[in-house]
């Protein structure tokens, strides 16, 4: 053991700071980043400040944007879809993680089946929706043969087309983050709370939840930015001009539809900042409370 | 600290041939047992055992197959844990990370709905006991073994169990601590008056803390006895191994002498003596060399450690049976050299001493 520490202590003694020539290893990562990522990035921010009709000044597209309420209204129709579905998948996600915390063959089939709605893609799903839950499909068909309803119910092409898509395409994501959350969290300390007199709600709510929190806070910053650029869903399931013209969409238009570039590239910033602001904020909210080890002691 | 009564005293807490399998593992046999008021008892086995499915079956985070356990006239293996209020201490301490020491104690008293007042002055009195005053406000996370050791025994008892369970809590500190800590449990133990139902395999720790000590293995109870009973009394081979008895011969009994090729040796038999073929077991720590005579061994010195205070040497006998004795003289490897035991620590059981008494729980009883 003493032999085995020896060239540790003598290695203050090597040569000063050297690069290591293993970090060179890392060179294709920090390329591919800074091509794919920091590039882009960095030349649309330029884009948008320079604008399509120099004379406007430098911030133009940005006041157009706050200007105009079919721009600036598309923040709070993103945030209203985005924040609901990110709750709802959160919310939901809990009791049946919670539920299925326990590895069981339960647990693997339900994982399984969870990870199909991942690989499919949105728009696939939107596209299922669209029938499954359109005027002729199988919901409204069934409300209508119970008689729940008259006449059939708009499920699509509408506000609740996208949320429900935004539902099924991110709640697998969400689950599976929280299930992964949950099952760290060392069983025997429950299991000390039941000799100490915690029924199943207390063990859940004295212990599981206070541990799962900055887990849920890192769950939730992912499940929105995912639903904050909701796009496929909100064009095939929603109403692209109306309710759910939501910010991608908007985007979109001014690239597309106006081509005015340097416009699409200043919405993308301002979409870039709402989402970093709310996962500033939650992420913040994590400092206060316990995120330490989720362990019940030493070893 | 004198202790207010949470669940009105008892007088025994009683296991009747309780069962527990896991599929087709038969993890605990028709254990049956009872404890005192006041007791200190100690499960002693080597892994899977089935020592810590009996205290997983006593706290009730298990469930039994079969079988019932009873606190006096109350049967109470039909309650879950939560409803049982036995007090815990968890091999790795279980402490609930994001709670302060103070929260950790007094979450039981929490539970129970004590009013606030109350649970600061009992948690009070809890940490005062087991010395951790300057410690009340920090994290789990920043304590030492040691010290989140006290805290676990701290929670365990506030509530004022009848009975507190420790599944190995000193196994995960280190050799000086748990001398401490060992003195310490056995402190608290008695200051609060109650039962204590310890897990390990340790037989040192074992014999020196407990008033009593149930032996298993295999899931079976093979001896309940004082400390001393256990010592000096094993009752069957199992008991005689996991007491300290590691020198063996096996050969022909005849009333208390044992032949093994040339060596006669006297014992005292610890069994029926029904059977011809006999194993007699005798410590190391009574095996050292002597002027060739009565219950003299001839072997040949294989091996020699310096062990301080003596020597602790391997011998191989003619027939090759390996045995360890100690010397205080110095002896090389190669020496050949007598050893001798005195009759009465040598013991003698049928050869095949798994065939030990089954019922034997109920007749130590």
């Amino acid at each position: 053991m003493t032999v085995d520490a020896l060239p540790a202590a003598t290695l203050p003694e090597r040569q000063p700071v050297r690069i290591d020539r293993a970090a060179w290893l890392a060179l294709p990562a920090v390329i591919f980043v800074l091509a794919l990522f920091i590039f882009p990035f960095g030349y649309g921010l330029v884009l948008s400040f320079s604008p399509l009709e120099a004379a406007q000044g430098w911030l133009a597209n940005y006041a157009k944007f706050f200007a105009d309420p079919a721009y600036y209204g598309t923040i709070a129709k993103t945030l209203w879809l985005a924040l609901p579905a990110t709750l709802i998948n959160v919310g939901a996600s809990v009791p049946i993680a919670y539920r299925m915390r326990v590895p069981s063959g339960g647990q693997r089939f339900v994982t399984t089946l969870l990870v199909i709605p991942i690989t499919l893609g949105t728009v696939l799903i939107a596209d299922g929706l669209l029938t499954y839950l359109g005027p002729q499909g199988w919901v409204n068909r069934i409300l209508l043969g119970l008689g729940l309803v008259d006449s059939p119910i708009r499920l699509v092409h509408n506000y609740t087309g996208v949320l429900l898509s935004l539902v099924v395409s991110g709640f697998p994501f969400t689950f599976l983050l929280t299930l992964s959350y949950i099952t760290g969290i060392d069983p025997v300390l429950a299991q000390a709370a039941r000799t100490l007199g915690a029924g199943p709600w207390r063990q859940f709510k004295e212990i599981y939840f206070p541990l799962l929190l900055p887990g849920l806070a890192v769950a939730f910053c992912l499940t929105f930015v995912q639903a904050f650029s909701v796009f496929p869903s909100a064009v095939l399931l929603g109403a692209p001009a109306g309710a759910t013209r939501v910010i991608s969409i908007a985007a979109y238009e001014a690239a597309f539809e106006n081509y005015d570039f340097p416009m699409a590239s200043a919405v993308a910033m301002i979409m870039g900042l709402v989402q970093l602001a709310i996962t500033v904020l939650v992420l913040s909210g994590r400092r206060l409370v316990y995120r330490g080890p989720v362990g019940g002691g030493k070893g | 600290m004198t202790q207010r009564t949470d669940h009105g005293d008892f007088r025994e807490l009683r296991l009747d041939r309780i069962n527990r399998t896991f599929g087709s593992h038969h993890a605990l046999r028709d254990m049956s047992l009872t404890i005192q008021v006041g007791e200190f008892v100690a499960l002693l086995g080597p892994s899977g055992c089935g020592k810590t499915t009996a205290l997983n079956c006593l706290a009730g985070l298990l469930p039994l197959s079969s079988g019932a356990i009873w606190l006096d006239d109350r049967r109470i293996d039909v309650l879950p844990s939560e409803k049982r209020g036995f007090g815990m201490v968890f091999q790795n301490y279980a402490l609930f990370p994001h709670m302060s020491v103070r929260k950790n104690i007094g979450f039981g008293l929490a539970m129970r709905g004590v009013a606030k007042r109350e649970i600061a002055e009992r948690v009070d009195r809890a940490i005062r006991m087991v010395q951790l005053g300057q410690h009340a406000d920090k994290l789990p996370g920043q304590l030492s073994g040691g010290q989140q050791q006290r805290v676990a025994i701290a929670r365990a008892i506030v509530i004022e169990p009848p009975l507190v369970l420790m599944d190995e809590p000193l196994s995960n500190l280190d050799a000086k601590l748990r001398l401490e800590m060992r003195a310490e449990i056995r402190r608290i133990h008695t200051s609060v008056g109650r039962a204590t139902v310890y897990v390990t395999h340790d037989q040192e720790e074992a014999l020196s803390l407990a008033d009593r000590i149930v032996v298993m293995k295999d899931g079976l109870v093979r001896q309940v006895g004082t400390p001393e009973d256990l010592y000096h009394r094993p009752a069957n081979l199992d008991v005689a191994r996991f007491m300290g008895f590691r020198n063996e011969l096996a050969g022909e009994a005849e009333g208390n002498v044992i032949r093994h090729r040339d060596v006669a040796l006297q014992g005292v038999r610890r069994d029926a003596g029904a059977t011809r073929q006999a194993v007699a077991v005798f410590r190391p720590e009574d095996l050292e060399p002597v002027a060739a005579g009565a219950n003299g061994i001839p072997v040949t010195v294989t091996a020699v450690e310096y062990g301080g205070r003596e020597f602790h040497l391997t011998g191989v006998t003619a027939g090759g049976v390996e045995l360890l004795a100690r010397s205080r003289e110095r002896v090389v490897v190669g020496d050949r050299l007598t050893l001798g035991v005195a009759p009465e620590q040598v013991l003698m059981f049928d050869a095949g001493g798994d065939a030990a008494p089954r019922g034997f729980a109920a007749a130590a009883e």
